[in-house]
């Protein structure tokens, strides 16, 4: 089943065209990797995905939901996590939880029992009545990302989740996004780690506002010919 | 320093928004206080019950009526009904003579007039009343020389200077004086707020630039256009509003330079204890606007205070601007008379520069 | 390492209340070197800099930057100093050329005086030099902000991560022009979260949690690793890297792209065994080569060993 259909996606700035003709699709359950340089259009698809801005024209679904009338229901089946948006410093880890939670609409008990849950799967059981703002940031992101899926969403919106993280982190951080989508959810993702490219099931390229590659990590090396994804990203960008 | 200096006035002239602060702010206020908020009153509707219509009465009512602040409405109550025109507000003030005015004006040297006002608007209340109670006074002084009236109203010791009783010419000098204090020290304030919240400071603080050569590419900008601004609102006030400039204008342009450095400095000093551009803002609005207004005797009278805002409003600048304006102004006097206030509005200039001198951080802790 | 010393550090340790954000850290840079702090956010490196740049006061010990003091002589230092902060600090609305106008005019200085050193870079952005800062792409601002930094010819230039939040292709072409200014004789720190621009340098320092854990030539540090490192690659890498961690040999596994990196507690293991583990484990198309280990493989194998020393 689809959980994202985009057909002919445009978006555009006055003159300026952030989003070209966007066509593609995420299967449900699938890791789905979005790259592009800085400036390509990531940001603004993304936006639209998640029902913040409107397309210009073209058909955009997401979780069966339609992005131009129904955002209300998209906002309730999806979760969203950026390296900028993080949790309240000052709450502790389980107040976080319980404001999240209370944002969703679940009910007191779903909460807890997803919290502790949740808690339980990254071993800080035990760190749930620490305030936030001291906790090591690998351990805020990886907290950030149970937050965004607290409501059990049909798919996650990750927004650079691991940048400036230590490598150890980072890669805890995968195995955690490799479980999620495991248990059914969908993840779509952005990154600067090159390497991180090669977890995805498959990865679209844009530049310049449209989508120049998509297809799965194996495969795109085989097309350009090159040794890793990062090789794929030069030869694409540089043309 | 001179590139610093251009850099800081591309700042402001490519921001609309600071613009319309700058010159926009001053302007739309000059004029609100000078027109909309004027508590003048014009043609205030006026009842008279003439119980005795002889001519001394009339005479009165005739200057009452001919001197511009009231028309003669033609609701003419009885004598039990004054409530009731008062209700349907149209009518601000009613003047009742006694009967045989003019006859016991002659014979037992005193006659009464009663002048009840609607108080549900106490500002024009007060000033009709006092209105009506100065052209009484007036009348009485032209023609019963030696007599007295028994007016139960008391003329008010301002109309000395403003025998016309014109509002303007006491909004003016207060509105100068907020306006100077509010554009300039907001506006330093947040824009070396902006370095600090934009990271432009950390580059700043990494050159050879010492302090004092900061503040002073941040402040002579701002000097230039604060003056601009103070000729602009006596341009205004002068030609717009017929405000008189009795003094010297060349030390009123020179006091406005001093009072302009040292809002000025405690703009500066504002923003190196505030790390965000809302928090200088802030600072400034509640700090600064709130006493300027309240506390200055820009609209309640000092001497009413209770005296320890008496003895708090000294520490307010603009207090001792707005003193040296109206003098200036309204009073024309010379320096002599306003030394004192000169001095201490240059000691508090010279106290916020030092000031924020020694604050200003040479680094970022 | 013969020639002169450029910036000298001795037992810098800085603290925010409880919080140690630098912890004993020493080092000599030397002149005209490129020299990198690597680590994660949050290691200390922003600190660091601030304390090399003389916006902070280092808690305890000694910075010299060219023979200055950073807390006494810091007038003398901010004239030889060029200085990039992490996050873009320019001018968003002054245009592209009024920017480096500041920025020469606050040394003293004009963009035609010191135009050679930054023309390599300048000349790229010359085109929009009638743009506001703020309208740039995140690359052409970078540009921009490193033309700033030099264009008062510093003989010492610290750059505090340019290449964050920055694409792989504007990171490339960062360091190659890092490279080329580097032939100019300018010292040049700089840091990165990127591990693998580590090899741009001439030496690095791992920095983690305010310690610094190795400093060293890159492939001085990869030669140091200690143990043979096998990148193993099968159709399910998921599955692959649980059943590499239920392995008895291994000793880490961590997953690098579509490989594992895998070392084991001896040296013995023949990759014949690796091989059969996994072909009983069920997996297909099984590739296993021996490896040189990555920055990244030494770094995560030094966190590990002062995490396991710090819990004794």
């Amino acid at each position: 089943m689809k959980i994202i259909e985009v057909e002919n996606l445009v978006k555009k700035f006055g003159s300026f065209v952030a989003n070209d003709h966007l066509t593609f699709s995420v299967d449900e359950g699938e890791i789905y990797g979005f790259l592009g340089a800085n400036g390509a259009g990531k940001t603004t698809a993304m936006k639209i995905l998640c029902g913040l801005s409107s397309p210009t024209s073209g058909k955009v679904m997401v979780a069966g939901y339609d992005v131009y009338h129904q955002t209300e229901m998209i906002k309730k089946r999806i979760g969203y996590m950026s390296q900028r948006f993080s949790l309240f410093e000052d709450l502790t880890v389980w107040e976080n939880f319980q404001f999240f939670g209370g944002i969703y609409g679940l009910p007191a008990a779903k909460i807890r029992e997803r919290t502790t849950e949740l808690l339980g799967r990254l071993g800080l059981g035990g760190e749930k009545n620490r305030i936030l703002g001291s906790l090591p940031l690998g351990w805020k992101q990886k907290l950030a990302f149970s937050v965004a899926i607290i409501h059990n969403p049909s798919i996650v919106f990750l927004d650079e989740p691991t940048g400036g993280v230590d490598p150890i982190t980072r890669r805890q951080f995968w195995e955690i996004i490799y479980e999620t989508a495991n248990q059914g959810i969908t993840v779509f993702v952005t990154t600067h780690y090159m390497d991180e490219a090669e977890y995805c099931r498959r990865v679209s390229i844009m530049a310049d506002g449209k989508i120049v590659a998509l297809d799965t990590p194996a495969n795109l090396k085989a097309k350009y010919n090159a040794a890793n994804i990062e090789e794929v990203f030069l030869k694409i960008a540089r043309n | 320093m001179k590139g610093f200096i251009i850099k800081e006035f591309y700042h402001i002239f490519r921001d609309i928004r600071s613009m319309v602060v700058l010159f926009g702010m001053p302007v739309i206020q000059v004029l609100l206080f000078g027109f909309a908020l004027s508590t003048e009153v014009k043609n205030a509707p006026v009842a008279i019950i003439d119980h005795s219509n002889d001519q001394v009465t009339r005479a009165i009512t005739s200057k009452l009526l001919s001197s511009g602040f009231f028309i003669l409405s033609d609701q003419v109550p009885g004598e039990g009904h004054i409530e009731e025109v008062f209700r349907h507000g149209k009518v601000k003030e009613v003047i009742v003579f006694e009967s045989d005015f003019a006859a016991k004006l002659e014979k037992d040297r005193q006659a009464g007039i009663q002048v009840i006002a609607d108080a549900s608007d106490p500002n024009t209340a007060n000033l009709l009343v006092s209105y009506t109670s100065a052209i009484i006074n007036d009348y009485q002084q032209e023609y019963l020389k030696g007599m007295s009236l028994p007016v139960t109203v008391n003329t008010q010791s301002q109309m000395m200077y403003n025998p016309a009783l014109k509002s303007v010419f006491m909004f003016v000098p207060g509105v100068i004086t907020i306006l100077l204090m509010l554009i300039t020290a907001m506006m330093t304030s947040i824009s070396i707020a902006r370095e600090n919240e934009m990271g432009t400071m950390e580059i700043l603080l990494v050159s050879p630039m010492r302090p004092i050569q900061i503040i002073a590419g941040k402040v002579l900008p701002y000097v230039l256009l604060a003056f601009t601004n103070a000729l602009i609102i006596l341009l205004l006030s002068y030609f717009v509003l017929g405000m008189p400039v009795k003094g010297s204008l060349i030390m009123l342009l020179a006091e406005s330079l001093l009072f302009i450095v040292m809002a000025l400095s405690l703009g500066i000093f504002i923003s190196t204890v505030s790390n965000s551009q809302q928090m200088a803002m802030m600072l400034s609005m509640f700090a600064l606007m709130l006493p300027t207004i309240l506390l200055s005797g820009f609209i309640f009278p000092i001497e009413n205070m209770p005296l320890p805002l008496q003895i708090f409003s000294n520490i307010m600048p603009p207090r001792w601007f707005i003193v040296i304006v109206k003098s200036i102004m309204i009073k024309g006097l010379g320096f002599r008379y306003i030394w004192k206030e000169t001095l201490i509005i240059a000691g508090m200039a010279v106290f916020f520069i030092v000031l924020s001198i020694r604050k200003f951080k040479i680094r970022l802790e | 390492m013969s020639s002169a010393i450029s910036i000298h550090a001795a037992n810098i340790t800085k603290r925010y209340g409880d919080k140690t954000a630098l912890d004993d850290v020493s080092f000599d840079i030397s002149k005209g070197e490129l020299f990198g702090f690597i680590g994660p956010d949050g290691a200390g490196k922003t600190t660091l800099f601030r304390i090399i740049t003389s916006l902070l006061k280092p808690g305890s010990g000694a910075m010299t930057v060219e023979g200055f003091d950073t807390v006494k002589d810091y007038i003398k230092l901010r004239k030889i100093l060029g200085y990039m902060p992490g996050r873009f600090s320019l001018y968003q609305d002054l245009t592209v050329e009024e920017n480096l106008r500041f920025f020469a005019g606050i040394f003293k200085t004009t963009p035609e005086a010191n135009y050679d050193l930054v023309k390599d870079i300048y000349s790229q952005i010359e085109p929009f030099k009638d743009r506001k800062a703020g309208k740039l792409s995140g690359g052409m601002k970078q540009k921009l902000a490193l033309s700033c930094a030099l264009i008062h010819k510093p003989e010492v230039l610290v750059l505090d991560e340019p290449t964050t939040g920055v694409d792989a292709v504007s990171r490339i072409e960062f360091w190659e022009m890092l490279s080329r200014l580097r032939l100019s004789g300018i010292t040049i720190v700089v840091s990165t979260p990127y591990m693998d621009e580590a090899s741009r340098c001439d030496r690095v320092a791992l920095i983690q949690s305010g310690k610094i854990m190795s400093i060293d030539t890159p492939e001085a540090i990869r030669n140091n690793y200690g143990q043979d490192l096998w990148a193993i690659k099968t159709d399910d890498t998921y599955r692959l890297l649980g059943d590499l961690r239920q392995f008895k040999y291994t000793r880490t596994a961590f997953p690098f792209g579509e490989h594992i990196h895998l070392s084991l507690i001896s040296k013995s293991v023949k990759p014949a065994e690796i091989s059969a583990y996994l072909e009983a484990a069920g997996h297909i198309n099984i590739h296993i080569s021996k490896i040189e280990p990555s920055i990244e493989d030494c770094f995560m194998e030094m966190m590990s060993t002062e995490s396991s020393t710090r819990e004794k």
